[in-house]
């Protein structure tokens, strides 16, 4: 029999430290729903997603019932809905929409909590679907509640396509000016990546690749406060000892990850995907990434050594999980999202977390500037510039980056927005005043990296 | 299918009894048992053995909390593998 310790700390973990699993995502291909005619399309599109998911969320219970472990979000992914969008006979800013709406619909009646893939990549060109596409973003997110929105700007083997990010930023602009009531909702469903992965289980970037299956479940993880719980027991302790822990709690964490994938895969005779090894934060009190980094000796979050803490733990938590599951994948890291992390509230409030350092440490970490909200006035140009600065990172370092910022409409520098649940609530961060205006302007392309004489 | 139920709460009189009379009436069978005192908390392990397929558990899960939820204590019932995938290699 396993030793009653072993059995007792597990349950601690679930009960006192909020080991979770964070989502199980059934990535859906629509591929087959693709029809000239809207109407077809959209009713394609609710049938697929309706009869493929539709014992997902009860699956779910099912296995958090029977396991003993919370699973916080069932969710669904599905193909690129720009693909779709460039089969239409007219394809229009109304078509778009339509189609949001039936995602929608389809996800609501299945139960899941979001759907994520009303996404277009766009990284080296955009056609003349797809930039409709693009602009359609604002109105279909102000439009549903669930459905959330990426767009691929940039990548390590094509580059940074900077007229997309000059439009991403006006997108940004307008869907937070769409969703005003809400202090600018919309832009918490709306990422902007380089080097976006095909199986990421998260929101707002989930989408279903073209590399990927029919039908898929992708899990990920979520464990902030194990870690950190850990780290109180070695507490003096060198970085050795500090990697070595985290390293062992990441393998527990997975193993319960891969557990419950394996099981979902089984129950829905779905394909097991991947499982994601990351560190998702929740607006929790002790299910903060940055309560970790604060454990490793840091005053606050923010201080000098953040980004060396961070790396440190973002590379023993992928160690540690590797080998606890047999296929790894998404994002797989640790998420410095500001608004979902008690941690991060509390030293951006304080003033101790600057946007600069935030996206120093995005170099280091999965993902990028995630939950910012930043003031109603800044200039679209500077948004595209903050994302031109992110793209940069992740297409020299060939890793994923993104910007999830929210430039909620009438918020100045100091102010709180409440967005509740997940997404928590973010103090209004500074950002430079200075004009990015021309250098946006410019358009173009930013060439792809030499990719040797790495110095 | 094998599970393991964790009683955890203040020590006090009748707590195997209870949980065991319980177990009985659903037919659900007791492997092995083995009790500790752990952070002056009366805590006990049972490994049992469910005739049937996987709704049962569920069941008897909720209605153990609930009983436990009654008497202070904290009763989980869980499937064996999470314990056995998370601490065996």
């Amino acid at each position: 029999m396993i030793n009653p310790f072993e059995i007792i700390e597990t349950i601690n973990m679930i009960d006192k430290e909020n080991l979770d699993v964070r989502t199980i995502t059934m990535g859906i291909s629509l591929m087959s729903c693709a029809d000239s005619d809207i109407d077809v399309m959209c009713s394609k599109i609710y049938d697929k997603i309706t009869t493929y998911a539709k014992d997902l969320v009860k699956t779910g219970e099912d296995i958090e019932a029977q396991f003993g472990i919370p699973i916080i979000n069932k969710r669904i992914s599905v193909t690129p809905v720009s693909h779709l969008v460039e089969v239409l006979k007219n394809p229009d800013i109304d078509s778009c929409v339509k189609i949001a709406k039936t995602l929608d619909r389809a996800a609501k009646a299945t139960g899941v909590n979001f759907i994520g893939g009303y996404s277009a990549l766009v990284h080296k060109g955009c056609t003349k679907a797809e930039r409709v596409f693009i602009e359609s973003i604002p109105r279909a997110l102000a439009s549903t509640d669930i459905v959330c929105s990426s767009v691929n700007i940039g990548s390590t083997k094509a580059g940074i396509n900077m007229d997309a990010v000059k439009q991403m930023g006006r997108i940004i602009k307008e869907a937070a000016e769409l969703t005003k009531d809400t202090n600018g909702f919309a832009c918490a469903k709306l990422v902007v990546f380089a080097n976006a992965v095909e199986d990421n289980p998260f929101m707002a970037g989930a989408f279903h690749g073209e590399g990927e299956g029919e039908c898929v479940i992708n899990v990920g993880v979520s464990g902030p406060g194990v870690v950190k719980c850990a780290l109180e027991k070695v507490a003096g302790e060198d970085f050795g000892v500090i990697a070595e822990t985290i390293k062992k709690t990441a393998f527990k964490i997975t193993r319960m990850g891969q557990l419950v994938a394996q099981e979902a895969s089984r129950r829905l005779n779905v394909p097991f995907g991947i499982v994601d090894l990351s560190l998702a934060p929740t607006p929790a009190v002790g299910d903060s990434v940055a309560y970790i980094l604060e454990e490793m000796g840091l005053e606050q979050c923010g201080a000098h050594g953040t980004t060396a803490a961070l790396a440190l733990l973002n590379d023993a938590v992928k160690k540690g999980g590797v080998m606890a599951s047999s296929y790894v994948g998404g994002l797989s890291g640790a998420f410095i999202p500001v608004s979902e992390d008690a941690g991060m509230i509390a030293a951006a409030s304080a003033g101790s977390l600057s946007i600069e350092k935030l996206e120093a440490m995005t170099c280091v970490c999965s993902v990028g500037l995630d939950m910012i909200v930043i003031p109603g006035d800044t200039p679209a140009s500077t948004i595209s510039a903050i994302i031109a600065d992110e793209a940069a990172i992740g297409m020299i370092n060939t890793k994923t980056t993104a910007v999830r910022i929210i430039p909620a409409p009438g918020a100045k520098v100091g102010d709180t927005i409440e967005f509740g649940g997940l997404l928590g609530s973010g103090p209004v961060m500074k950002v430079s005043s200075l004009s990015s205006e021309e250098f946006i302007e410019r358009g173009g392309r930013i060439p792809a990296p030499i990719n040797s004489l790495k110095n | 299918m094998k599970a393991v139920i964790t009683v955890i709460g203040k020590d006090r009189r009748g707590i195997i009894a209870k949980v065991s009379t319980y177990l009985a009436e659903k037919s659900v069978n007791i492997l092995d048992i083995s009790q500790t005192i752990m952070q002056e908390m009366f805590c006990m392990i049972m490994l049992v053995e469910f005739e049937s397929e996987e709704s049962n558990i569920s069941l008897v899960s909720e209605e153990l909390s609930q009983l436990g939820t009654e008497s202070g204590l904290s009763i989980h019932v869980q499937r064996e593998e999470i314990f056995s995938s998370m601490h065996r290699i």
